[in-house]
């Protein structure tokens, strides 16, 4: 199996503390990455260097299928399809949705002018067919504040989904989430699998990454404490070895 | 019960008919509006010989500018989340520009031309004391507002500059001349900046970027926003426009007093206010700065027309600071 993403000895440090410490990662094609950890384990900063917003310690390297990443920044990670749905969902609560869902990449017609028109045309094709909104009271004008928490992980959902990503990086989607927007999320998820992409799957939750991941990865304090295929292990075991992660930081496979 | 299912009632209400729509939409620009009307019909009844004569609104569209140019770009600043208060000590370097390359050129074009760059480098120096050091904007500009004043008074060793030459070239006309004999060229002018800033602000990626540092710097920086890059912008914005309101003021008197822009800083920070824009960056518009500058504008010429003195005008603006951003605050509060 090839790889989209590979990351080799990577560490961050902010100041004196070492967020990661020698990581290798990677994330094969086509294949859903569970990444497990607790708080403070260093997912969140993997995540951001992956995006392009925080850069590696020298002495590390990432490589897109194959070819190695120089000069990696936010702009870039998007140009190559890296997409992330972030827990705090990413959103500007005071504007409207199709300012929402053109965040930071807006369509525009020549010398940067807005193509107001095209933007809220696709915002409401997106409405009707990815984000499922039927109800009238929702338009394109609506601020996003109004939405329910589902609702608003739809639209974080969606963007990532029209900019056609090769990786999704969900960053905790099921945080706060009802029981049926959490089975929606985790459709979501099938869905990428399904058409043919590739995501990393962060959560604290292994009921929720067991049942969609290919391939699970337990980070602890910055490093990879473990991993393995999901066909190797029953959510049991898998469980009971989390238990040992955090009594040892080691996970035996 | 998860948390939605709480919000939900909430975003209920949220959601009504389109006509509710509208005017939730316009909610701030139609009460800006009203105002409008309300201080009028009120100054109609105070004083009715001044308010039904048209010398009162040739002054207000002669004199409102002065703040109400900056107003519109200082709005940009807002809804960034910053905020500047050197913009009155700007209007006075950029005429510092004018003196000097007046004064060992002779040239009235010159002078113009180096005053509107010396607002420009303000600008962009408290943009970028923002954000390259990461100053908060209110210390940075209280502090650039003294050091600009300061540059001032110790070039001009505190003599002001006659304005009287530039009566014999174009640029007066152009400037602060009299439209059919009667409108002022700075009100015309007041009107392009706002519709040039309202363009950039609602039609062009910039102003989307704008609305988007102010609302949720995070996300928007994680979208790949360069919001650093937005602010300095809008800020330069405001440094430039400053410094060619200073020149209006001072061609339009025909004198340059070194104190240019005292006594500005009330009215041009009530009106983005008085104007809807929130104290908390995210929304604001034009439209709400461009009305709510002619209220204040009225507001000082009623006050003395109503016979009160002068002494109140601090009062009454300090007021409308205080109140318009309390009202937003809770009507904000209230809409969530």
């Amino acid at each position: 199996m090839g790889y989209v993403l590979q990351m080799k000895n990577i560490s961050k440090t902010f100041g004196e503390v070492a967020a990661l410490h020698d990581v290798n990662f990677e994330v094969g094609d086509n294949e859903i990455v569970g990444l497990l950890g607790d708080n403070g384990a260093g997912k969140s900063t993997l995540v951001k260097i992956i995006t392009g917003y925080h850069q590696p310690d020298t002495g590390g390297e990432v490589l897109w299928k194959g070819a190695p990443l120089e000069h990696f920044s936010v702009a870039r990670a998007h140009a190559i399809g890296i997409e992330v749905v972030y827990q705090e969902r990413a959103l500007a609560d005071k504007q409207s949705l199709w300012r929402n869902i053109f965040m930071g990449r807006e369509l525009t017609t020549a010398g940067g002018k807005l193509d107001v028109k095209r933007m809220r045309a696709e915002t409401l094709k997106l409405m009707h067919s990815a984000m499922g909104f039927t109800s009238s009271a929702i338009t394109t004008e609506s601020t996003v504040k109004t939405f329910s928490g589902g609702e608003r992980q739809g639209v974080a959902i969606t963007r990532a989904l029209y900019f056609r990503a090769e990786l999704v990086i969900l960053d905790e989607p099921t945080m706060g989430l009802s029981i049926s927007e959490t089975r929606k999320a985790l459709d979501f998820v099938r869905s990428i699998k399904a058409a043919g992409k590739s995501a990393i799957f962060i959560d604290h939750n292994i009921f929720h990454v067991y049942p969609v991941a290919d391939r699970i990865v337990v980070l602890d304090r910055g490093t990879i404490a473990g991993q393995f295929m999901k066909n190797e292990l029953t959510l049991q075991e898998l469980t009971d070895r989390l238990y040992d992660v955090a009594k040892t930081g080691n996970l035996k496979t | 019960m998860s948390s939605d299912e709480i919000a939900r009632p909430l975003s209920k209400t949220a959601r009504r008919g389109p006509t509710s729509r509208f005017l939730r939409k316009y909610a701030l620009q139609l009460g800006i509006v009203a105002v409008a009307l309300i201080v009028w019909v009120l100054f109609l009844i105070g004083a009715p010989r001044t308010f039904l004569s048209k010398e009162i609104y040739v002054s207000f569209m002669s004199t409102t500018p002065y703040f109400a140019l900056i107003a519109i770009p200082l709005t940009l600043v807002i809804i960034t989340g910053e905020i500047d208060l050197s913009f009155a000590s700007v209007m006075s370097f950029g005429m510092v520009g004018y003196d000097v390359v007046f004064v060992a050129t002779g040239s009235v074009w010159l002078g113009f031309f180096a005053c509107l760059v010396c607002g420009l480098i303000a600008g962009l120096v408290n943009g970028m004391i923002v954000v390259k050091f990461g100053v908060p904007s209110l210390v940075a500009t209280i502090g650039t507002w003294y050091l600009w004043r300061g540059v001032v008074l110790v070039i001009t060793n505190g003599t002001g500059l006659g304005m009287t030459a530039t009566t014999t070239t174009a640029l007066h006309d152009i400037v602060v001349g009299r439209v059919f004999g009667l409108i002022p060229m700075q009100f015309f002018w007041t009107i392009g900046v706002g519709a040039i800033i309202w363009f950039f602000l609602n039609r062009h990626r910039f102003g989307a970027h704008v609305y988007l540092t102010g609302d949720n710097i995070e996300s928007a920086r994680l979208m790949g926003v360069n919001v650093g890059r937005v602010k300095i912008l809008a800020f330069t914005i405001v440094g430039l426009v400053a410094a060619f309101a200073g020149f209006v003021v001072s061609a339009e008197l025909l004198f340059y007093w070194p104190t240019l822009g005292d006594g500005y800083q009330l009215t041009t920070i009530a009106s983005v206010f008085l104007g809807g824009t929130s104290v908390f960056g995210g929304t604001g518009t034009i439209f709400g700065t461009f009305v709510a500058s002619f209220i204040i504008g009225a507001i000082n010429a009623g006050i003395v027309a109503s016979g009160l003195t002068n002494f109140w005008t601090q009062l009454i603006y300090g007021l409308i600071i205080v109140a318009s951003v309390s009202i937003q605050t809770l009507l904000g509060r209230k809409l969530t």
